[in-house]
This record gives structure tokens, sequence and C-alpha cells, in this order.
């Protein structure tokens, strides 16, 4: 216990050191030099930054500058068609082809009636995190698919990937069978397991402060409602009889059944609307709780050493713990969100 | 207000990239794991009830054993006990036989014994009275060597004689 409070010390004197260091300004978080100057951080511009999509994707800072990886903007214009560049032609306010970055910091379209929003499917800063994680969750999972093919499972335990996914897909699985029942279950264990691996992974890859990670993907809501919709599609495309029956005419009193199918509607939409706050609140929540407790070094930059200090060590223990917390909700936000879509899966598929 | 707004690009990629990683995922993926461990798991429930079946079967091969050995104690025993008997029946019989010829030979014995003392007595009788016979000769002629001698022998048994007829006639007549 005393080693940690000795470290924690020697930490908070290192980077309150860097952080009075004109030169160096601690700004791995994408401070931009002029705010560094003005000496006035720009907490609420920080945090969107961070936990916003985005058309490029900033790497880090050096003193020569930052690094930013530009990414494609791909735009169909109702009067020019299609149109795809680098959003490097758009830094700093510049217009390319008519397009430039809005107020909204979305790419917009300067027509003869004013401004409009053109149909736009850019590889933004989510896409492109979207794109990179599912295809390490493909490989991820092909990977240990493969070692089932080649190896005898009767004769040999698994080992390495194969040894560390089977326990979370046969979680999904048999939570799989728990609630949906023995019949149905293998139709629906893939997609549930898919779910549950896309969840879990973007949560970790979104916790990761440096690339590939760090784009907020789970805590969009683009994202999380597209995974309700799944889950919504498949609960109402293979319902059974006594599902709709419920729905539509269920075994109530007879004043009741014009109303009961009016609620019943409504909780069949609820049900993937709840799905889709509760992960992205969640996941948004928890980035930005993180970086806030990351921001209050650089708003106490300008107090005195001991108070600066002080709240540095505050920051750093309660950053690790946030960071720990985080992990933990990964895991039980990609669980919740596996259980309640098997869960709605398995009362769609309920006999009498 | 960007927070909630979803944005129609990502939408799109999501749909997109989320329902091509389903595709592949559900076609190569997870049935190949969730099968094999499936079949797994019903190998390794079968081998436990087999498992189960061969202990069962030990148990019982163990008891059956164990009961053979005990059948085969108890007839040892059986045998044991019975062989014993015989050999007590053997002795005595042969003790009876034998105390029965030695009953035998002795009566015999005693038989013979005393059909010899009888003749042996016989024959000391017959020559008791051949002895008392040339004894009284030899008396009679050493007495009788004398005229006087024979001449008043011969008197007493006149008389003696005499004295026998008149004892006689008194009993004829009673008769």
């Amino acid at each position: 216990m005393r080693r940690l409070l000795l470290i924690l010390a020697a930490l908070t004197v290192t980077l309150s050191a860097a952080a009075n260091d004109p030169v160096v300004p601690g700004d791995s978080l994408a401070v931009m030099p002029s705010e560094v100057e003005e000496s006035q951080v720009d907490i609420p511009a920080i945090i969107f930054g961070h936990i916003g999509d985005d058309y490029e994707w900033h790497l880090l800072d050096t003193p020569w500058g930052p690094v930013v990886l530009h990414l494609p903007i791909i735009v169909h214009s109702k009067t020019s068609g299609w149109h795809c560049f680098s959003s490097g032609r758009l830094e700093h306010g510049e217009s390319y082809e008519g397009f430039y970055i809005g107020e909204n910091g979305k790419v917009m379209e300067a027509t003869p009636e004013g401004e409009a929003r053109p149909f736009d499917i850019s590889i933004t800063k989510n896409v492109l995190s979207l794109m990179l994680s599912s295809i390490l969750i493909a490989v991820l999972i092909l990977l240990s698919a493969r070692w089932y093919r080649k190896h005898d499972v009767l004769h040999e335990a698994p080992t390495g990937l194969a040894a560390l996914l089977e326990p979370l897909v046969m979680m999904v699985h048999t939570m799989a069978r728990e609630n949906i029942g023995e019949e149905k279950y293998q139709k629906y264990s893939p997609y549930l397991c898919t779910a549950f691996f896309f969840i879990l992974i973007n949560n970790f890859l979104g916790i990761l402060p440096i690339f590939p990670g760090g784009a907020n993907v789970t805590g969009n809501i683009a994202i999380t409602l597209v995974l309700a919709l799944f889950t919504f599609f498949t609960v109402n495309l293979f319902g059974n009889k006594h599902y709709y029956k419920e729905i539509f005419w269920p075994d109530v009193p007879a004043f009741l059944k014009p109303i009961m199918p009016v609620i019943e509607v409504f909780s069949a939409f609820v049900k993937p609307i709840s799905l889709t706050i509760r992960l992205f609140a969640n996941m948004l929540a928890g980035h930005i709780m993180i970086l806030c407790m990351v921001c209050i070094i650089f708003v106490m930059a300008k107090f005195a050493p001991v108070l600066f200090g002080s709240m540095t060590a505050i920051s750093v223990i309660f950053g690790l713990f946030l960071d720990l917390l985080e992990c933990l909700v990964a895991f039980i936000q990609a669980y919740i969100f596996t259980m309640l879509s098997s869960i709605y899966i398995g009362l769609a598929h309920q006999k009498e | 207000m960007n927070l909630i707004t979803p944005d129609t690009g990502l939408l799109f990629w999501m749909v997109i990239i989320f329902g091509l990683l389903f595709f592949i995922l559900a076609k190569f993926g997870f049935p190949i794991i969730t099968s094999m461990v499936e079949e797994r798991n019903a190998a390794i429930d079968k081998s436990l009830k087999d498992a189960e079946e061969v202990e069962a079967m030990m148990v019982a091969a163990m008891k059956e054993h164990d009961e053979m050995i005990a059948e085969v104690r108890r007839a040892q025993s059986e045998i044991l006990k019975e062989a014993t008997e015989a050999k007590n029946t053997i002795i005595r019989k042969a003790r009876e036989e034998a105390r029965a010829e030695s009953d035998k030979i002795l009566s015999e014995a005693r038989v013979q014994i005393a059909a010899e003392k009888e003749s042996a007595l016989r024959d000391i009788r017959k020559e008791v009275a051949i002895l008392a016979v040339s004894v009284s000769e030899k008396i009679l002629r050493e007495q009788l060597s004398s005229e006087a001698a024979r001449k008043e022998y011969l008197d007493r048994l006149i008389d003696e004689a005499g004295n026998i007829s008149t004892d006689i006639r008194p009993e004829e007549n009673v008769n």
C-alpha cells in the first residue's frame, strides 16, 4: 500500500511538471494548441469530440502537429450525383466540389437554394472502427471454429483461442436454450452469439484509448438502434400464432379486449427502444465519466501546484476505478442485451 | 441533440456490416463451435453413464466373486468335516472289530484252556487211581506176607461177609 502511494505521488509530480512545461502541454487528449495558449480548456468540446462521430480520426498530437487519419467522404448530391473524396480536403473550413463541413459538424452542400444535407454514407471514424472490430470478431470466431474443424473434439480439449472463446460462446448458447426452449434455440443462437460478441468487443475497444480503439461505437444511438431492430424483426417476423394471439386477442375480460392490443403493440415497439437506449446510454455515460475524470487534470492545470497535484492524484485514482468499472459494464451490457433479446425471442415462441 | 439523432450513414453501414458479420459467423462460425461442443458434451455424458454402468457391473461381478469364494469355503469346510467324520467312523469300526476279534480269540482260548484242564485233571485222577491201587497192593502184600496174618485176614473177611448177608436180609423183608 505504501509503495502504491509513493508511485502515485511520483506520478503526480511528474504530471504537474509536464503540465507546467509550456513546450509540452500534456495534451494527449487533443487539446488544441490554441486552447492551451488561452489556458481556457473547452471541456464540452473535448468530451463531445471524443464521444461523437467524425470524418477524420485524430490519432495523437505531437510537438510537430497532430497526427490525423483522413477518412473518405462518400456523398450523393441531388444535383451532381455521387462524390467521393478525402476528408482532408474539407479541413479548416475549406470547401471542395461545393461541399463543406457545416455548423453541426456534418458535410453540407452549397446549393442555389442555400445549405442542403446530401445523402451521406461516408466512412466516418465510427464506420471504420465498426469495420475493424467486425473484422477482429470474424477472425477470432473463425479461427476458433477452425480449431474445432481441424481437431477431434472427443479426444482433445480446446487450446488457445478456442479455449478462450468457448466459455463465452457456450454461455450465450446455454442462455438461448434456457430462454427460447429446446426446439427453436438452435436457429437463434448464432444471432445472439453475434450480437453478444459484437457488443462485447466494441465495448472493450471503446475503452481502449488508442487506435484502433477509442471510437465510441456502442455509445452511438445509430449502432444500438440497428442492433435493437435486428432483435425486433427477429422477434416479430418469426413469432408463432400464440404470440400474435396474445397481442391482438388476449384472454382478458371483454371490456379490456379493445385496449389490450393497443398496449401490447405499444409494448412490442417499446422493447427495441428500451434496448437501444439502455446500451447507448450506459456506454455513453461511461465514456463521459472517464473523460471528465481525465479532464480534471487539464482544468486544474492553472491552479497552484499543491491543489493541481492532489486533484491529479484523485483524477488518476478515480479514472482507474472508472476504467475498471467500464470493463465490468462492457460485459454486463453485452450480457443484458443478449439476455433480453433471447427472452423476447423466447416469448414469441411460447406455447400456450 | 446530435447524440440522440441516429446518423443515416452510420445506420446504413451498420446494417451492412452487422448483417455481413452475422451471415459469416452464422454460417461458418458459431454453429460449428456450438455443435462440436454439444457433441463433446453428449460424448462426456455418455462416457459418464457408461462408466457408471461398468462400475455397477464390476460391483456385481465382485459380489458374485465373493459369493463364489464363500460357497467354495463352505464346501471345503463341509468336505473336511465329512472327511473327519469318515476317519472317525473308520477308526471306531476298526476298533470295534479288533475288540470283537480279540474277545473271540480270548473266549476260544478260554474254552481250550478249560478242556485241557479237564483232560489234565482226568489224567491226574487216573494216575492217582493207578498209584493208589499199586500202593494198596504193596501194602496188602506187605501185611499178608506171614501165614498167621493171612489166616486172620481171611477170617475177618469171612466175618465181614457173614455180617453183610445178615444185614441184607431184613432189608429185603422190608421191601
